[in-house]
């Protein structure tokens, strides 16, 4: 394994050195200030390399927002940090608070703070949502050592919760996302995510298919999570949900790398002027090679 | 095998003239020659063989390579039920011990103007037209062996009347215990119920078998639906590693009636149910409900039929199953629509989850349909778990088997939630809930 990893980067090498100018500052920052440390990781589906080698660094507390153009695997990123086991990591490594993240199954990665909003949630049939919540919280707990939370106490938080979010309670005794309108299954994320308080929230795309209100509840729901030990990589095409969640990155990925990284101007740029510029810049790198 | 086959059928046909010649002048009765007829046509038709289009996937070589003994009864005392306990409830509850009603062992709730019940022996002898009116008339036409073979040695089982617009608020559960402890036991329970004209009534029959030893049940229910009357009918099965079981429930409903079926096939060797029902009324609904769950070498097979002769009526199936290990399951649904049962909704789903590649679902709807004003569908679907919903769920803390279990849970709640009977339906869940904990 170590040596395939080895061949694998030797291999990109020259082509990272490119970008790595672009790179935010905390990817050199030592591992130990970092919570999230992403180097060099290369995964695959079905043969497909999608992800490139990508380098990434998140301090506790920072909101990095990744934006580019679609299929520039910014939700196989997404899908890869959360445990999907359809693809391969090929190459690369990724840390966690110091744990070697790629070694853990998906459960043992949310019971360790990652939680993953997902841009199309999974509808499933025959499982509440207040069910489907109560099981993660004491699966969750279990795996950190806890008692779980009794009936009424796990009750309590979640119709806290709910309200943060502005979810209806006649939704959480529904079947999970079934039949739930696009903005109610963004909006059931959030407040799972509400519920499960992680330590680096993944927010793909969740701002897409939501209503000017919604969107500001989202929002609202995000930020209220917002902590000096708390993260939260966002995924989105638009600017504006940066208006309300200010990220401290803003992440160019396209083709499976990120090509380009810079403070929140960055978004209004893009907003701007679209994602042509960027490629031309990549497409005149490569030719230089 | 040819000559083990010949075996047990010679076997059976000797018991039943042995029988015969020790009756006085029963053996004239109409109820006789209803068996004698029976008989005779077990003895043209044999015991079935994979060339036989319905039993295609269902091979009874092992089941009839064994003898067993069906002569037995009252072998089981109160202490040896302690483990088959179900949840409490008040409720008609009926013993059948290797096929045969066990007086002592039963509970009677509902008084006897709600609800006429009795075995099907002492009903025969308390009131010998009545019980023949019913008798083998919907079966008559039936050209399965195991029918057949039924009819000829139909002896006890349940005999249930409820007159015209009686609802009976409690259900009546039959429990059928084989006790398979020292022997091959067999059994052959014979049900009889006729609900009249606006009666309601819930009724389950339960399988279980003690022992390690093989069972044999061949049970058949003739069940008559009256007008406007609405029948709930459960058979839960959940019997031993070693039990075979053929089974067929046959219903006749009339004008306006209302009624639901659920077969729930936890446990048992090797399974085979035959749902058949006649819509033979306008403006009827009937339910059909199936779920199975057969893991190691087991087998289950559900045949169902829904015939709509008259127009105007409705048909509802959804059959589930979850597969593991290197079981087999079976499903042929069949919907006739006669020519003149025209405005006739006939629907049917048949949902299974295979759980490993070394299990086989083989499934077969059949719709023969000769109106042209009706809306009927069909579909099938067989594959694994949902990835996505695992995945969706782990994402949030849930471990793998748990993850897979609340799943299947939820598969399996849209038949057993259809169950009205709460102690029947709590049972259900609990087993459920076990098996799944173990996979
Ligand atoms: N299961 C799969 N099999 C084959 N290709 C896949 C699979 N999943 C993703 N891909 C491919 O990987 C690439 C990246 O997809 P991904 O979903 O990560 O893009 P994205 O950046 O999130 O796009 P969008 O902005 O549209 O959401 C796409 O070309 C996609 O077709
Ligand atoms: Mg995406």
């Amino acid at each position: 394994m170590f040596a395939l990893h080895g061949v694998g980067n030797f291999h990109i090498r020259p082509k990272l050195t490119t970008f790595a100018v672009n790179l935010p500052r905390t990817t050199y920052t030592s591992i130990n200030l970092v919570m999230l440390s992403i180097n060099g990781l290369r995964a695959s589906i079905e043969g497909k390399e999608i992800l490139k080698g990508i380098n990434l660094g998140i301090k506790p507390g920072e909101v990095h927002a990744i934006m580019g153009p679609n299929g520039s695997g910014k939700s196989t990123l997404a899908s890869v940090l959360a445990g999907r086991e359809e693809y391969e990591v090929t190459g690369g490594s990724v840390t966690f608070n110091g744990i070697d993240l790629l070694e853990l199954a998906a459960e043992e990665r949310a019971a360790e703070g990652i939680f993953l909003a997902f841009q199309y949630p999974v509808e499933i049939p025959g499982v509440t949502t207040i069910n489907f919540l109560k099981t993660a919280v004491n699966e969750i707990r279990k795996y950190n050592g806890e008692e779980p939370l009794d009936a009424a106490r796990f009750l309590k938080m979640v119709r806290e919760k709910a309200k943060l979010v502005s979810m209806n309670d006649s939704l959480l005794k529904r079947a999970l996302n079934e039949g739930f309108s696009g903005g109610e299954k963004k909006r059931n994320e959030i407040f799972q995510m509400a519920v499960l308080e992680p330590k680096l929230a993944i927010l793909d795309e969740t701002d897409s298919g939501l209503d000017i209100d919604a969107l500001r509840i989202v929002a609202e729901g995000v930020n209220s999570l917002r902590s000096p030990d708390r993260s939260a990589i966002v995924v989105t095409h638009y600017q504006r949900l940066l208006d309300y969640i200010v990220p401290d990155f803003v992440h160019v990925l396209y083709k499976g790398r990120i090509v380009k990284s810079g403070g929140k101007e960055l978004a209004f740029e893009l907003e701007e002027k679209g994602y042509d510029w960027i490629k031309a810049e990549v497409e005149a790198a490569e030719v230089n090679q | 095998m040819t000559f083990e086959t010949i075996d047990l059928k010679t076997k059976l046909i000797t018991d039943f003239h042995a029988r015969e010649s020790v009756m006085n002048g029963e053996a004239k009765s109409a109820f006789h020659q209803k068996k004698r007829a029976a008989l005779a046509q077990f003895d043209t038709l044999g015991f079935p063989t994979i060339q036989n289009e319905e039993w295609k996937y269902s091979n009874v070589r092992d089941l009839i390579s064994a003898s067993y003994n069906f002569n037995t009864s009252d072998t089981l005392s109160a202490e040896d039920l302690v483990d088959l306990k179900m949840p409490e409830q008040a409720a008609n509850i009926l013993y059948f011990v290797n096929g045969h009603y066990n007086a002592a062992l039963s509970t009677m709730v509902s008084s006897t103007d709600q609800i006429i019940i009795d075995s099907l022996q002492n009903a025969y002898k308390n009131n010998p037209e009545l019980v023949n009116s019913y008798f083998d008339e919907l079966v008559k036409d039936d050209t399965d062996a195991f029918t057949s073979l039924n009819t000829a040695f139909a002896h006890d089982g349940v005999f249930i009347h409820i007159p015209d617009n009686k609802t009976v608020e409690h259900p009546v559960i039959l429990r059928f215990v084989s006790d398979a402890r020292q022997e091959n036991i067999g059994s052959q329970p014979r049900n009889i119920i006729a609900v009249g004209k606006n009666a309601h009534v819930k009724i389950a029959e339960a399988f279980r078998t003690i022992g390690e030893q093989r069972s044999f049940t061949n049970v058949v229910t003739e069940i008559n639906v009256g007008e406007e009357a609405g029948v709930e009918y459960y058979k839960v099965q959940n019997e031993s590693e070693n039990a075979y079981h053929i089974g067929t429930t046959q219903v006749r409903m009339l004008e306006k009636s209302h009624f639901y079926a659920a077969t729930v096939t936890l446990n048992g060797k090797f399974t085979r149910n035959n749902l058949n029902i006649v819509i033979d009324g306008e403006h009827c609904e009937a339910y059909m409900y199936g779920l199975y769950f057969p893991d190691g070498s087991q087998h289950v097979d559900n045949h169902t039929v829904a015939d709509h002769r008259k127009p105007n009526s409705e048909s509802n199936e959804l059959y589930k199953g979850i597969l593991r290990d290197r079981s087999k399951g079976v499903f042929n649904g069949k919907i006739f629509v006669r020519p003149d049962a025209q405005k006739t909704n006939a629907f049917q789903s048949c949902k299974n989850i295979v759980l490993s590649t070394d299990a086989t679902m083989y499934t077969k709807p059949q719709l023969e349909i000769f109106a042209d004003d009706v809306k009927c569908s069909h579909g099938t679907t067989t594959g694994q778990i949902d990835e996505e919903a695992l995945f969706y769920m782990r994402s949030r803390g849930i471990s793998k088997p748990e993850a897979m279990s609340l799943l299947m849970f939820a598969f399996c709640a849209d038949v057993v939630s259809q169950i009205k009977i709460d102690s029947i339906r709590e049972y259900l869940e609990n087993v459920i809930a076990e098996k799944l904990s173990r996979s």
